[in-house]
């Protein structure tokens, strides 16, 4: 009966793999530079290409960008299903345990308090690398904060309460620095916050690939707890669930995947929440067999249309990703909450 | 005479929390077959007993061998193939359906990635079956009755197959025709299935018909025995404060005094 439903899901990946393949391709089609889809192919595939150019725009800024967009919304979206199963809790996202905010203090950090040791932070200093270590080293100071206090606190509701209290007392640290720094550091604490998948190099994308990698292969390893995490802590420990053990194993594969994106790519709002929530739509099953590998297909497509919308096709501008993920997320937010007035997680 | 086999056996265990002992002096013994109630009043302990017992929170002080072997040298997923658990508490997502949530009772023994073998599959079918539940597989936990999701619950804790079952208050919220359908359902397990059952009711009456024994925990004493001989010692007589409610012991049930 499990090979019969595993069988009628093949069909769902299949048309979601689908689904990616084409997404992919129609963000790396479109830009700020408007290249003929048959040139796409053909710089794709090592074909003629009439303007140079356009071959190097493919290859080396339009094909790490969509990856790194597949990267960011896939991790964003399995961060947020490992939350909300661990939390027992529809709304959890990254967000909630105070690990995104936990990168935005890093790079507030260092982008608005330099000004406040001034002798110490050469400007030059402040490129894209020492802001990933930043906001990389912001996340993981907050998420190894939740870990002690998981070790702690037995009831995870209080810890999704601490979680929300870190957001806070980040936020308003952030708001401080604001205030006392200059218009120049501001604007770039601003653009970050903004949220881009399009400055990564190959370098840095295969950083940011591996990071991942190890949160995925953790979770894969987290999917027979989470599974029992579903009846509640008790009944997953009368299952045989070592509940500190699991809980740490499913906390640091949360912090590896939003942290690490959160440093790379800005703090992007909504994937996180709103994904597990759409693929429980097209899957209807609580098992995270099929769970996690559909979240992480839904959330990259979901990444590659926002990136390609954000794009703005044919003209140079861009805009926030952030915004564009907020458009679409926050509609969804509320169509949960609505119904869940009649419907449970 | 064959040697009696022992599923669970307590000797003077304290039970509680850091600061206080909730009951101590619990003594009994339970072997196969034997369906077991834990009476007494409200806030005596009957829910932090079975929660010590099932090894959710820790005892105070005395022993509890499970299969002959002290609880605290079992490790997780070992204890699991001992003893399953019904608890009060909701279950945290009921967007399971009844077959994804008796599927989960065969985590103890299915591997990292919890593949289901033929031999889990059968004993999921067979869960399925004794509790009439097959036209209901499909249907999410939250589409049920009170009634039909406490049979779920106890046929996922019968799909765990363990020798040793406890129920926290299996028959609350439900109508007198369901109480008395899960409790002869437990007691058909126990008999059927040579399982110890034990579980936590305020349906005395009920259960001095229906169980095999009956632990009365009123903190001091805590008389356990068959329900006939805890009758005829007079320990239900004591069980309420006697101006408001008296045991008939003719007919076994409370009476409200007039």
């Amino acid at each position: 009966m499990m090979q019969g439903k595993a069988k009628s899901y093949r069909f769902s990946f299949i048309l979601l793999l689908g689904v990616l393949l084409f997404t992919w391709f129609l963000n790396i089609s479109s830009g700020s530079v408007n290249i003929p889809i048959k040139f796409t192919f053909s710089a794709l595939f090592n074909g003629e290409v009439p303007v140079d150019s356009w071959k190097y725009i493919i290859w080396n800024y339009r094909i790490p960008k969509a990856f790194t967009a597949i990267l960011v919304g896939g991790g964003l979206a399995l961060s947020g299903l490992l939350m909300q199963t661990l939390f027992r809790n529809p709304l959890a996202g990254p967000f909630v345990l105070g690990i995104s905010s936990g990168a935005s203090l890093g790079a507030a950090l260092l982008l608005l308090g330099s000004s406040l040791l001034s002798g110490f932070v050469v400007f030059g200093f402040l490129n894209d690398v020492s802001l990933v270590i930043a906001a990389s080293l912001g996340s993981f100071l907050v998420l190894l904060i939740v870990m002690i206090v998981a070790n702690r606190v037995r009831d995870t509701m209080a810890l999704l309460i601490i979680g929300l209290m870190f957001g806070s007392v980040t936020s308003a640290i952030v708001s401080v620095l604001a205030y006392f720094s200059d218009a120049e550091q501001l604007q770039r604490f601003i653009f970050w916050s903004y949220g881009s998948v399009g400055n990564l190099s190959w370098n840095q994308l295969i950083l940011l690939a591996s990071i991942i990698f190890i949160g995925v292969l953790l979770s894969v390893f987290s999917i027979k707890k989470l599974n029992a995490f579903l009846l509640g802590e008790n009944y997953a420990q009368s299952l045989g669930v070592s509940l500190k053990k699991s809980r740490l194993l499913i906390i640091i594969a949360t912090g590896l995947l939003a942290g690490s994106i959160t440093a790379f790519a800005g703090p992007i709002a909504f994937v996180g929440l709103a994904v597990p929530h759409l693929t429980r739509q097209l899957f209807n099953t609580m098992e995270h067999k099929i769970l996690v590998p559909a979240v992480f297909l839904y959330g990259a497509i979901l990444m590659l249309l926002c990136d390609t919308i954000a794009q703005l096709p044919n003209s140079a501008s861009v805009l926030p990703i952030n915004a564009i993920t907020s458009l679409i997320g926050a509609p969804v937010v509320i169509w949960l909450l609505v119904r869940k007035r009649k419907l449970l997680f | 005479m064959e040697e009696q086999k022992t599923t669970i056996e307590v000797k003077s265990l304290s039970i509680g929390y850091k600061n206080y002992a909730v009951a101590e002096n619990i003594n009994f013994e339970l072997q196969p077959k034997e369906l077991c109630a834990i009476i007494g009043v409200n806030g005596i302990g009957k829910s932090t007993l079975l929660r010590t017992l099932g090894k959710l929170q820790p005892k105070l002080s005395g022993e509890i061998l499970v299969e002959k072997q002290l609880l605290e040298n079992y490790n997780p997923s070992d204890f699991a193939k001992q003893t399953s658990i019904v608890l009060t508490e909701p279950i945290a997502s009921k967007n399971l359906t009844v077959k994804e949530l008796i599927t989960l009772g065969r985590q103890p023994y299915t591997n990292w990635l919890g593949s289901l073998t033929t031999a889990d599959k059968k004993y999921i079918v067979e869960s399925i079956q004794n509790f009439e539940l097959e036209e209901f597989t499909g249907k999410k936990c939250h589409e049920l009755s009170d009634g039909q999701l406490q049979r779920v619950l106890i046929a996922r804790a019968m799909a765990q197959d363990t020798p040793l079952i406890l129920l926290d208050e299996p028959t609350t919220h439900l109508d007198l025709y369901h109480k008395v359908q899960i409790l002869k359902l437990l007691q058909q397990l126990a008999h059927q299935y040579s399982k110890t059952i034990l579980f936590t009711t305020h349906e005395i009456d009920l259960a001095i018909q229906l169980c095999d024994k009956i632990l009365i925990l009123d903190g001091q004493e805590n008389p356990f025995a068959p329900p006939c001989e805890l009758i005829k010692e007079g320990c239900f007589n004591t069980l309420f404060p006697s101006e408001m409610v008296k045991f008939d012991v003719k007919t076994g049930t409370f009476k409200v005094n007039k």
